[in-house]
């Protein structure tokens, strides 16, 4: 069984939800972001999501966005990322996903670049602007490598479409909790337990929510029904804002490696179910 | 028997892969859907939407009413003899889109989709806009409707083309500055696919050329096509026969595709795309995507971009604000690599000349991008034979552009 989906029938048994981080790779550079990687696996992260910095994120909010140009600013490249997870593989196994956008993979090349992030130690992709009907051959890419590849629905995706969806995705689904780009927000569509519910009844696989969740009352509510929750934007903000802007140290983020292990920590404990 | 039947079949390829895309929106590897999921619901609808529309007499009778009393249409074809003269003896013939209201073929485009916006029952309406000129006939159109208009421009084109931001507010439209990235057209796209991820229920979004994901490309290309029907019908008509070649500016594509499509099916008319070299295809500064770029996707499909090798999307650069893009529409790539239409380009200083040219032989003052593809024609005419028929897509007027100019020629003569 691949690391994905042995976490999530521990946590099944252990009746609590996954708690899944996401950082963006190389903000504010490669030394930190590792470390902080660490320090989120160690407070209790489940999964962790590594974004890789593109210069058009079209998906994504302010917050991620300006972490992308900064991460850009480092000149960090898809081997940066591949090295830094293989040095995280060396000192855990907590499962490692990378998100990114398609067209750096596509330049890549599809099948070298599954293979060089599965040796590497990653163990799925979530590209958000590779649909289901485009996503053809890097499924296949990615299976050869023993990748996964989580696809995305959104609340308003098709129930028929959903189905489909469901069928084609693997390690998890990743249900997108509003009809919006990625930031963290104070309030959450009334009808996300709602749709929620449904994708669940629609998919064998586990189902993680993301988009928009930022505090722990959000991931406690949505942890009585979702199996995993993602917080992207409010982590990344704390990197943002805790960084010592003196950049001639590696490593610079060391204060805010301590805060987002904090945040994480509070975050988890959220996810236990009652 | 055997090579007849051979022949036939690779022209029916031909002919399929020139007609439309496959039913997904592909040109080949080209073309598609790479957007967020929640966008595809909305793009299934406005090509049901579409097809629909296309069909019907209601929606066809109305596009033509308004192209015809409100936009001007057909915009005269005309015989440019003094600059056909002064090229050696060839005989060129202008399209004459630069006389539409607004200004430019934009306009065509953007009256088609914002009756199907009203056909589809959404109140508000978003655009992004580089030079302005999309953006200008957005708001105009929307003004005629009666309904919403907001347009993304980045912060470097609303101080570069203040004058179009004015005209936009002047028509009712909110302008939009956009910080993210470069600030310019390729941002605005960005900021304006997340403002319709968001508002997806009651927006739509015009696009403003022949790009972004299926059926856009398509759609644009069918609204643009006016253009080549009404050439095609007028030369014709003058001249007892199509032209020799069609030249026609490339950013997007949009101006270029809607002359070329028409004539897709011609063989023996050569088509030829002119993108803005800029300061030289050899530097950074230049928009030959397909002259120097490799596939890639960018907002929402595959095409030929400007990128590096990691596939970051690189910067534009072009004196002419509306080629400054680094990407392309997909079925230019498609044709650029089966070869039906060729692509060059053509620099910075060229396009000046160009621009100089035909105000001084013909009293016609082109918009820059339009000047690309009249800078061309001294290279092409030197291998042509003398009365050779070339027809050119005078794309826009160039009032917007005037003033960037003389601030050029000034800082020479100074």
């Amino acid at each position: 069984m691949n690391r994905i989906d042995k976490m999530f029938s521990t946590l099944r048994r252990r009746n609590e939800a996954a708690l899944i981080p996401f950082v963006t790779t190389g903000d504010p550079d490669l030394p930190s972001t590792e470390a902080i990687c660490l320090e989120m696996a160690e407070k209790g992260a489940d999964l962790i999501e590594l974004g890789l910095p593109f210069s058009d994120p079209l998906a994504d909010g302010p917050t991620i966005q300006a972490a992308s140009q900064r991460a850009l600013k480092n000149n960090i490249t898809p081997l940066d990322l591949f090295e830094m997870v293989a040095r995280i593989r060396r000192k855990t196994g907590i499962p490692l996903v990378l998100m990114g956008y398609f067209n750096p993979v596509y330049r890549y090349g599809l099948e070298r670049f599954a293979r060089d992030a599965a040796e590497a130690g990653l163990d799925g992709t979530i590209i958000p602007d590779l649909p289901l009907e485009e996503a053809g051959s890097w499924i296949k890419a990615a299976k050869t490598a023993g990748l996964a590849n989580i696809l995305l629905v959104a609340p308003n995706t098709p129930e028929a479409r959903l189905e489909r969806i469901a069928k084609a995705t693997s390690g998890f689904l990743y249900y997108v909790s509003v009809t919006g780009i990625t930031g963290a927000r104070t309030t959450l569509p009334d009808n996300l337990a709602q749709g929620l519910q449904a994708a669940k009844r629609h998919c064998r696989k586990p189902v993680a929510v993301g988009f928009g969740i930022s505090r722990p009352d959000q991931v406690e509510m949505l942890s009585q029904v979702a199996d995993g929750i993602i917080v992207g934007s409010a982590i990344v903000r704390i990197i943002e804002e805790n960084t010592v802007s003196d950049g001639s140290i590696p490593g610079r983020a060391l204060e805010a490696k301590g805060k987002v292990g904090d945040f994480v920590k509070e975050l988890k404990s959220a996810t236990l179910r009652s | 028997m055997k090579i007849i039947k051979k022949i036939f079949t690779g022209e029916e390829k031909l002919k399929g892969s020139l007609s439309k895309p496959d039913s997904r929106g592909h040109f080949g590897i080209f073309g598609g859907r790479y957007v967020p999921e929640t966008l595809m619901p909305a793009l299934q609808e406005l090509e049901r939407a579409y097809k629909a529309a296309r069909r019907d007499s209601t929606f066809k009778r109305e596009l033509n009413g308004i192209l015809k009393d409100y936009v001007g249409r057909p915009t005269p074809l005309y015989e440019a003899r003094r600059l056909g003269e002064a090229l050696g003896g060839i005989r060129v013939f202008l399209k004459r889109e630069d006389l539409t209201h607004t200004g430019a073929h934009k306009i065509n485009n953007t009256i088609g989709q914002i009756i199907l916006a009203r056909r589809m029952g959404k109140t508000r309406i978003i655009a992004e806009t580089g030079a302005g000129q999309h953006g200008v006939a957005t708001a105009t159109a929307a003004s005629l409707m009666g309904l919403k208009c907001e347009v993304y421009m980045g912060r470097k084109d609303t101080v570069r083309q203040a004058m179009n931001v004015f005209r936009m507010e002047l028509t009712g439209a909110r302008v939009i500055p956009v910080d993210s990235g470069t600030m310019t057209l390729k941002d605005a796209i960005n900021e304006a696919i997340r403002d319709w991820v968001t508002n997806v229920a009651n927006t739509h979004y015009i696009i403003g050329s022949v790009v972004g994901p299926h059926p856009y490309p398509v759609m644009v290309r069918d609204f643009q096509s006016v253009i080549g029907r009404e050439a095609r019908a007028q030369i014709k008509r003058v001249t007892g026969r199509l032209p020799d070649v069609i030249v026609a500016c490339v950013g997007g594509g949009s101006n270029a595709m809607g002359i070329f499509y028409p004539f897709s099916r011609d063989e023996e008319v050569r088509l030829i795309g002119v993108e803005a070299a800029g300061e030289g295809i050899d530097t950074e500064h230049h928009s030959a995507t397909l002259t120097v770029g490799n596939p890639g996707v960018l907002h929402g499909t595959m095409s030929y971009l400007l990128q590096d090798k990691w596939g970051q999307i690189k910067g534009a650069h072009s004196v002419a604000p509306g080629l400054d893009y680094p990407g392309v529409g997909p079925e230019h790539s498609a044709f650029k690599d089966s070869g039906r239409a060729e692509y060059v380009a053509v620099d910075d200083e060229a396009a000046l000349k160009g621009f100089r040219l035909l105000s001084e032989t013909e009293g016609i003052i082109p918009a820059l991008e339009s000047a690309h593809a009249i800078a061309y024609l001294e290279s092409l005419a030197s291998r042509l034979k003398r009365g050779s028929i070339v027809l050119v897509n005078l794309s826009g007027r160039g009032d917007k552009d005037v003033e960037t100019v003389a601030e050029i020629f000034k800082g020479r003569t100074a």
